[in-house]
């Protein structure tokens, strides 16, 4: 094909011909081309401010906080270099987040297309998250175009593949699931501007994921293990969960919260920040039948806003710790 | 002479403009994605005006948000059809308007022999006029790829 004449109106940068890009540089990147410090960058890509929120906003998980802020550093450094010629080739960022349930990997995988979308290095910054059952058809030769479909619709953002593990089913070997990790594989390496791919799961179902399949654990640059909480953390969480609904604890109520994640931690099925959203449902379930009851009060803001101590005390929680314990 | 003076099909936006560049389809590609069109990519080997329906390259994209996915299926469809016409196609799903709104040739074969000017007698020296389009001389299976 021939090169283009001429320009079309709101194309910011037109492909130019490496002999006219020598003799005239685009007018916009002068500007950009001459950020030689951090803070320039910073200024530009408001990367700083995500960082603060990313800070604020989720509560524990310091390993998690310390590699995104390690990768956000790497792109603005990348970025400087750059802008002095050397050569930057954008690095790998596909991620595989471990850990137990309700560690927060979802959450994270959200901010983490935000955080990639103002540092520039994906273009929308929406996030896809997916499951087996979007990637992997149900006949022969339905596989291929399912997972391209979620593929092109993840690009210029981020591909969240949630209990990536459910792909590989060793136990059928006819199972389309190769299929699709097949073309992710492809997509991972020769599209790698276009899309960063973020697998989730479990820790130990994990990693013989990939051990059987050793390609898609070399082309994930980023490793990143969810710690779980701990209960000052959890507390701190709910403290924050109840903030967003405008709830408030009451009287003693907080105390018994503490105590109660402290007895959960131990029991059954504790899932982290998933826990302590379901524990405060059903407490705001309790208070709601309790006000409920009280036909003919007029309720103040202060009423409909609390959690009482007994709406918390009344959990199931208490009585198994009770038996547990009976001392 | 019923091909254009550029000696090349001239169909859909931009036809008459020097080919546009991977980098310029992909702004316009983004340009509609911004508007919520769906893209298709289509081909065809028989360029007649009143060819409508091409061949579609794999369904209708929807829900896209970023041009890198249409220009994947459309190196695709250059990949598996060098040599015959490829054109993106946005279609509008706006509840009354449900139609393309955009058409343009993005692919186009080395040689494109143009039209002739069919004419068929008909009763009382009338005359009947129809347009002929050469790239359909050869039958199907030897137009080449």
């Amino acid at each position: 094909m021939t090169a283009p004449l001429y320009t079309i109106p709101g194309a910011v940068q037109p492909v130019a011909t490496p002999a006219a890009a020598a003799a005239a540089p685009a007018a916009p990147t002068v500007e950009a081309g001459s950020m030689r410090t951090v803070n320039e960058v910073l200024s530009q890509s408001q990367a700083g401010a995500v960082m603060d929120e990313l800070e604020h906003d989720l509560i524990g998980l310091a390993p998690i906080k310390t590699r995104i802020r390690d990768i956000a550093a790497l792109l603005v450094i990348d970025k400087l270099r750059m802008n002095l010629g050397l050569q930057a080739q954008a690095p790998s960022l596909h991620m595989c987040f471990t850990g137990n349930p309700g560690t927060g990997k979802t959450t994270v995988a959200m901010r983490m297309a935000e955080i990639l979308h103002r540092l520039g290095y994906v273009r929308k910054g929406h996030l896809v998250a997916v499951t087996r059952d979007d990637l992997v058809g149900q006949y022969i030769g339905h596989t291929a175009p399912k997972t391209k479909d979620v593929v092109k619709k993840a690009m210029g953002g981020v591909l969240f593949i949630d209990e990536a593990y459910y792909l590989y089913r060793p136990e059928n070997e006819r199972d389309y699931g190769q299929e699709a990790i097949e073309i992710l594989l492809q997509v991972m390496e020769s599209q790698r501007d276009d899309l960063v791919v973020i697998l989730a799961g479990y820790k130990d179902r994990m990693n013989t994921f990939f051990r059987s399949n050793p390609g898609m654990s070399s082309r994930i640059a980023h490793h990143l293990d969810f710690p779980d909480y701990a209960s000052s953390d959890l507390l701190r969480i709910g403290d924050r969960m109840l903030e967003q609904h405008n709830y408030r604890f009451g009287p003693g109520a907080r105390e018994a919260f503490e105590e109660y994640i402290r007895h959960r931690i131990v029991q059954q099925n504790f899932a982290n920040a998933r826990s302590v959203r379901n524990a405060l449902d059903r407490a705001r379930l309790r208070q709601a039948s309790r006000l409920f009851a009280d036909k003919d009060r007029e309720f103040t803001p202060e009423d409909l806003t609390t959690i009482a101590e007994s709406d918390i005390r009344a959990s199931r929680v208490f009585q198994i710790a009770a038996e547990q314990n009976p001392d | 002479m019923m091909t254009s003076p550029a000696g090349r099909l001239t169909q859909g936006q931009f036809s008459y403009l020097p080919d546009l560049s991977d980098a310029e389809i992909s702004l316009q590609i983004q340009y509609g994605l911004n508007k919520g069109y769906a893209w298709s990519v289509e081909y065809t080997d028989d360029p007649h005006p009143r060819n409508t329906y091409w061949e579609m390259f794999g369904i209708p994209m929807f829900d896209l948000k970023d041009a890198a996915g249409v220009m994947l299926e459309l190196q695709n469809c250059r990949k598996t059809f060098p040599n015959r016409y490829i054109r993106l196609m946005a279609f509008d799903s706006t509840r009354g308007v449900e139609s393309i709104a955009m058409n343009f040739i993005v692919n186009r074969p080395a040689n494109e022999p143009g039209f002739g000017l069919v004419r068929q007698e008909a009763p009382g020296r009338t005359i009947r006029y129809t347009i002929h389009s050469y790239a359909t001389d050869r039958p199907e299976a030897e137009r080449g790829s």
